[in-house]
């Protein structure tokens, strides 16, 4: 992948927005890769906890925000037990999650949701993915 | 013993033989469990925004609604219910200012919440409070010859700060097996997370977990898999059609909750166990091992 990095991104304020929400200092992060080692949905996703921390060292709000990847954690806290450094990736990606749902752009569609999924799922699902998906 | 109970939604619906099975295995063990007079949704999955304090409301309120009756220790079953109760309690311990803005908040409750409630999960209770030794004691038909891999998911191990166990290797539901008269297995993918609420927008992804977390506890000559969280298993039960569907080979294996198997260990039967709640029948196994 090639990343063009512009003085403007770095400087934009997102880095300190996002540490802000998550109340997480990304810097301390080495990039050891712990936390995608042990991600279970790393499989399918565009990209890996470890590169979400660089891109938001980095200021690269556009291609952090138009991730697959923030969609797909379920802040199984698997990468949050095992980082040696302390950092909290889950909370990264949940900053991520809220600086789009917080402009209203939801993710999960609930009116789209046909009438025997809402039936078959278990109300623990059904406001789990709102929770997470919706503003 | 008396303990306040929260049930949470799910275990009034879809998870009806998770609640049927630990009030009568917990009764049985001399626990009576008080279930909160009102109670609202725990909010399902803590909210991980530093400033988001509006969101810690609803858990709050239930720790509140123990406080107004008179008690010191809620007790839950769920896994994803105690981690968001448990959680926002140790947040507002450890932050009085935050408790003191929800507190004004909720200026119309009769009482302040002064974080002097304990969230306790059902398996905190039978081995802290009850203890392994005395549950042995109360067992009547031990569970012999069955096979369990514990499944232990997110929630009940994670965040250390509010594990139950250790969040690598916890040991708890293989040390309750023991006691019931089963046989735990060796299971490598204990604390793998089955996908949780993924099985709304991504149902495959959940298949191929559920494959995986099954298949490993099926290599380890499991005859099924106990968990404690109802999200847990309906991704590990209802989910096994999708799964065989996108992995032809998968075989499929029986899911029940732990509070099941003490049910079942401690002299239930059939209408404690609620076997009708499951997508893959535990039935046949059961009687097979001369135990239904
Ligand atoms: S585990 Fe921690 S230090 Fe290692 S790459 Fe992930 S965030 Fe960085
Ligand atoms: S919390 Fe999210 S990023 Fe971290 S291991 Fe779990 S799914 Fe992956």
């Amino acid at each position: 992948m090639t990343l063009r990095i512009s003085r403007s991104q770095v400087q934009s304020g997102f880095t300190a927005r996002v540490q802000r929400l998550a109340d997480q200092n990304l810097m301390a992060c080495y990039q050891c890769g712990k936390c995608s080692a042990g991600c279970p949905m790393a499989a399918y996703m565009d990209i890996l906890p470890n590169q979400m921390i660089r891109l938001a060292q980095l200021g690269q709000e556009e291609t952090l925000l138009n991730a697959e990847a923030i969609w797909l954690c379920v802040s199984c806290m698997t990468c949050n037990t095992r980082c040696p450094k302390g950092v909290r990736i889950a909370e990264l990606i949940e900053s991520l999650r809220q600086v789009r749902l917080r402009a209203r752009q939801d993710h999960l569609q609930v009116d789209r949701l046909s009438p025997e999924t809402l039936q078959a799922v278990p109300p623990i699902a059904l406001i789990g993915s709102m929770r997470k998906f919706t503003s | 013993m008396k303990l306040s109970y929260y049930p949470g939604c799910t275990l009034k619906n879809h998870a009806r033989n998770f609640e049927d099975s630990t009030l009568f295995a917990m009764g049985r063990l001399g626990v009576e469990a008080v279930e909160l007079k009102r109670w609202n949704c725990c909010g399902t999955v803590y909210s991980l925004s530093a400033d988001d304090l509006m969101r810690q409301v609803a858990p709050i309120r239930n720790l509140l609604r123990a406080r107004e009756s008179g008690h010191d220790r809620l007790m839950t079953g769920c896994a994803m219910c105690f981690n968001t109760l448990k959680r926002a309690n140790n947040r507002v311990r450890s932050r009085p200012e935050d408790l003191e803005r929800m507190n004004a908040f909720m200026y119309d409750e009769p009482l302040d919440y002064r974080g002097d409630v304990d969230v306790l999960h059902v398996l905190e209770v039978v081995r802290d409070q009850i203890g392994f030794d005395a549950l042995r004691k109360q067992v009547v038909r031990p569970l012999e010859g069955l096979k369990v891999a514990c499944y232990y998911g997110c929630l009940l191990v994670r965040p250390r700060e509010v594990g139950i166990d250790d969040c690598e290797n916890p040991t708890l539901l293989e040390n309750l097996v023991t006691a019931l008269g089963g046989e735990p297995v060796d299971f490598s993918h204990k604390t793998e997370c089955c996908a949780a609420y993924q099985t709304l927008d991504k149902p495959e992804i959940v298949a191929d977990r559920t494959y995986q977390i099954l298949g490993a506890a099926r290599g380890q000559g499991a005859d099924l898999v106990a968990v404690s969280c109802p999200l847990c298993a309906f991704n590990l039960d209802q989910r096994q059609d999708l799964t065989l569907k996108r992995h032809p080979d998968f075989l499929g294996l029986p899911v029940m909750y732990f509070s099941q198997l003490m049910a079942l260990a401690l002299g239930g039967g059939e209408p404690e166990l609620r076997l009708d709640f499951h997508h893959n029948p535990p039935g046949p196994l059961l009687a097979g091992k001369g135990l239904l």
